[in-house]
């Protein structure tokens, strides 16, 4: 039979004529997408019944963004893309020329400027201009800020690249006293600093870096000795209920319960290592998903001991090693001991040191534990199970102490969350956090402790950040909540970051054995492990 | 005896909506060896679509009989979702496909997150109950069964019946078939593997999204959140039979159905879940891969 292959038309499509076919495909397929989604709304009428609305004028728009933005991307975007393609070496993320014309002194000057000029004038704005452009204003000096300082990381990235780490936990020491320094100068007075700095303190502060130590945390799990763990989350649930329970029934210290929640936590980690050893890869992971869930189950369900969903309430805070308290009522309280002022700041903020402390104390051990031969066999084991086998190395312990030292760190983080809230609930150990969590650990770069907490500043930072945005009320009207878009632009997130960079933030590897010299190599070249 | 046919029945409903999910999984992971964790959520699009579908048919027509709004709506529901799953699959997963085992996972995660969430935000957080559209009952010597629960029985038989013809009798299910076991000589031996994979994304949401309109049928309401717990009791259905295995993943589905109705009746309804995840974690150390999974070889 003859076969005829039909000749490649000669000429090639110009980017912009693919743009416009690209365009036409990606605004037919979000009207398929979006037509009952954007297009009709339902909702109750006054008798309860569901009625349907339309709404197709969001929907058009929607769909010629979608048609527009591909074109572009197509036509422009693609192409730019690809001349530019040797990237910065120092940052990673802009193409050089991008990033040089982008950061230039005159444009840096302009916006020192501009940032100082809105800072002074801050509090007489909004009788100037009145309260809605204030609010403009205000966007306007976050951005500047924002441009301020990548500017000054991008002067400086050749010493902020080579002394990373230090900086880094320069920059987390300094944070609270940075935030109340700023604040009080912006109020005037100590008090309104610390009042004003409470928000930085715990929704940035604290939220991220509980993130960072139970990405760490299972990092030694997924990371080190590639064991994909699903329901990470239950630890951390265990060590939050081991807290509240045995400090409201009995009044033990938090200093006594954080080791006791770490060791309960490692003791069911080896309980459920124990039966999975033989199981591998996806196999692992729905088992561990499962096990995440019934421990959720059980903490709904087993209402005599957890009271139920309605959860555990007036868990005790964290004393300052017994020597000062942080109740306002005891007779120790902070302010008392030291003749200051009263304020609910000095526990955030002490709260904020305890947890990076333990961050710190995680990243220490996981340093130190990859250098010992237990670590070395993580390693190994993620590698190459059967030739860690062959070697002689002990597989069952090697992933039984890889559960229990994740799990472990894990009920730390649990019993400072139990504390930090003095509220837990079962609500707050759902899967999306082992989800969060486990995408942390790999957008990070598995593995690898500085890209890990980078990725935690993103994401959880990011998703904080998106509660401040009420000034996009003003453009898109009283009723837009910006909350509402929070997860949704966290799944988006993920799928771009994963896409951009697959191999996560970080995408080299440090060996911890070599021979003669010490070369970081590409993370393409490390395996994920089988489970 | 009564009581426990009864139970039996019940079972044999829930595990068929479970199995037709589990398909979804299982085939995905058959062909590209991913998990794809945003299944369940493809389930909750789907069963969102048949509600759309329903209210629409509602307020355009005075009356429409059951059967032909029922098919309406599977039809609209399939094939929107299957757009759904396509699209995510050439945005999400193809551009990973070469790259290492955890950044599809990751992507997958996130889109389940993203469409829950797009599904909140577009229409709203609340449940949202239908009026139901099938009420009758038939009693067999005091067994009671409805109508619902035959209509699922017996579309997801045929379904199954298409779907086993689709797979094993067809040229499209043999370069699926091929694509599973050598992906790189099936390519070789001129099958778009590509487009094998989209069809394989296609079917799968297919079948979840009969799975959501006889859902949103039987139980009568849907909410954003809706797709995490079935989903994930699908997966555990596709797991506990051998994940990649298509008769496993019904046997999968049904054994769920069974524990659940099971445990609910005799024990307590508390802890179904519970139950039906331990089950899975005692089969899996007994039978590491499943029940009728393929034991991996591994070859050094």
């Amino acid at each position: 039979m003859a076969v005829t292959v039909s000749p490649e038309s000669d000429v090639v499509a110009s980017p912009v004529q693919r743009g416009l076919k690209e365009g036409f495909y990606a605004g037919a397929i979000s009207l398929g997408l979006f037509v009952l989604f954007i297009g009709l709304k339902t909702g109750q009428n006054i008798s309860n019944e569901l009625v349907v609305t339309t709404r197709w004028g969001l929907l058009v728009a929607v769909v010629i963004a979608t048609a527009v933005g591909r074109f572009l991307y197509v036509a422009y975007g693609q192409p730019f893309m690809a001349n530019q393609k040797i990237a910065d070496v120092a940052t990673g993320l802009l193409p050089g020329s991008v990033a040089s014309r982008f950061f230039q002194l005159p444009w840096f000057i302009a916006a020192v400027t501009a940032a100082v000029l809105l800072f002074v004038f801050n509090n007489s704005l909004a009788g100037w201009v009145g309260a809605e452009p204030a609010g403009y204003l205000q966007f306007l000096r976050a951005l500047a800020i924002i441009y301020v300082l990548a500017c000054v990381i991008y002067y400086f990235r050749a010493f902020i690249h080579a002394n990373f780490t230090k900086l880094g936990i320069a920059a987390l020491v300094l944070y609270p006293i940075l935030v109340v320094a700023v604040l009080s100068l912006n109020a005037w007075s100590i008090v309104g600093g610390l009042q004003g700095s409470l928000k930085w303190v715990d929704n940035f502060g604290i939220q991220i870096l509980i993130y960072v130590m139970l990405a760490w945390g299972l990092n030694i799990v997924v990371g080190l000795a590639g064991l994909l763990d699903l329901g990470y989350v239950a630890f951390y649930a265990l060590g939050a209920y081991a807290y509240a329970l045995l400090a409201t029934q009995y009044g033990l210290s938090f200093w006594i319960l954080l080791p006791a929640a770490g060791a309960m936590a490692a003791l069911w980690g080896v309980l459920l290592g124990f039966p999975v050893l033989r199981l591998r890869g996806d196999y692992l992971a729905i088992v561990t998903l499962a096990f995440g869930e019934i421990i959720r189950l059980v903490l709904i369900n087993w209402r005599e001991v957890t009271n139920g969903s309605a959860g555990i309430s007036g868990i005790p805070k964290v004393s300052f090693f017994g020597l000062m308290s942080f109740n306002v009522s005891d007779s120790n309280y902070i302010a008392k001991v030291l003749h200051i002022a009263q304020s609910g700041a000095y526990y955030k903020i002490f709260l904020y040191y305890l947890i990076l402390g333990l961050c710190l104390l995680t990243a220490f051990v996981t340093i130190r534990l990859r250098r010992l031969p237990v670590g070395r066999a993580w390693e190994a084991l993620r590698e190459d199970e059967i030739a860690c086998r062959s070697l002689g190395i002990n597989t069952t312990t090697t992933k039984l102490t890889a559960f229990a030292t994740g799990a472990m760190f894990g009920g730390f983080a649990g019993s400072f969350f139990a504390a930090r809230q003095g509220f837990v609930s079962p609500e707050s150990f759902v899967f999306l956090e082992s989800a969060i969590i486990l995408a942390i650990v790999v957008l990070g770069g598995m593995g690898s402790l500085v890209g890990i907490a980078v990725a935690a500043m993103v994401m959880i930072g990011g998703t904080e950040a998106l509660r401040e945005l009420d000034f996009l009320k003003q453009i898109f009207g009283p009723d837009f909540t910006p909350e509402l878009y929070r997860m949704l632009l966290f799944g988006m997130a993920m799928v771009i970051v994963m896409l951009w960079k697959p191999r996560g933030f970080v995408g080299s590897r440090e060996p911890t054995a070599f021979l003669k010299e010490r070369r970081a190599v590409s993370s393409s070249f490390t395996k994920e492990g089988h489970g | 005896m009564q009581y426990f046919v009864q139970q039996l029945i019940n079972g044999l409903t829930l595990g068929s909506i479970y199995g037709l999910i589990a398909i979804g999984y299982t085939m995905v992971y058959g062909i590209i060896g991913m998990i794809n964790f945003a299944h369940g959520d493809i389930f909750m699009v789907g069963a969102f679509t048949a509600l759309i579908v329903f209210l629409v048919l509602g307020a355009l027509f005075y009356s429409v009989p059951v059967v032909i709004a029922l098919l309406v709506m599977m039809i609209v529901a399939m094939l929107l979702t299957s757009l759904y799953n396509w699209t995510i699959e050439k945005v999400a997963y193809r551009p990973l496909r070469g790259s290492f085992r955890l950044a599809p996972l990751i992507t997958a995660i996130g889109m389940s997150i993203a469409l829950s969430n797009f599904v909140q935000v577009t229409q709203g957080p609340r449940n949202k109950p239908i009026p139901p559209m099938v009420s009758q009952v038939y009693n067999i010597n005091g067994i009671s069964v409805s109508l619902k629960q035959i209509i699922i029985v017996l579309v997801t038989a045929a379904l199954l019946a298409l779907f086993w013809y689709l797979v094993n009798r067809t040229s499209l299910g043999r370069a699926q078939r091929a694509c599973e076991q050598d992906r790189k000589m099936a390519a070789l031996l001129g099958i778009d593997v590509d487009r094998t994979i989209s069809i394989t994304f296609i079917m799968g949401a297919a079948l979840a999204a009969v799975a959501g309109t006889l859902f949103l049928m039987y139980y009568g309401v849907i909410a954003f959140s809706d797709g995490f717990t079935p989903g994930v009791k699908a997966f555990t259905a596709a797991v506990l039979g051998g994940i990649g295995s298509l008769p496993g993943a019904v046997l999968g589905g049904l054994m769920i159905g069974f524990i659940e109705s099971m445990w609910s009746a005799y024990f307590s309804i508390d802890y179904k879940d519970v139950a039906a995840f331990s089950i899975l974690a005692i089969v899996l150390i007994f039978l590491p891969s499943g029940i009728l999974g393929r034991p991996e070889v591994e070859k050094v």
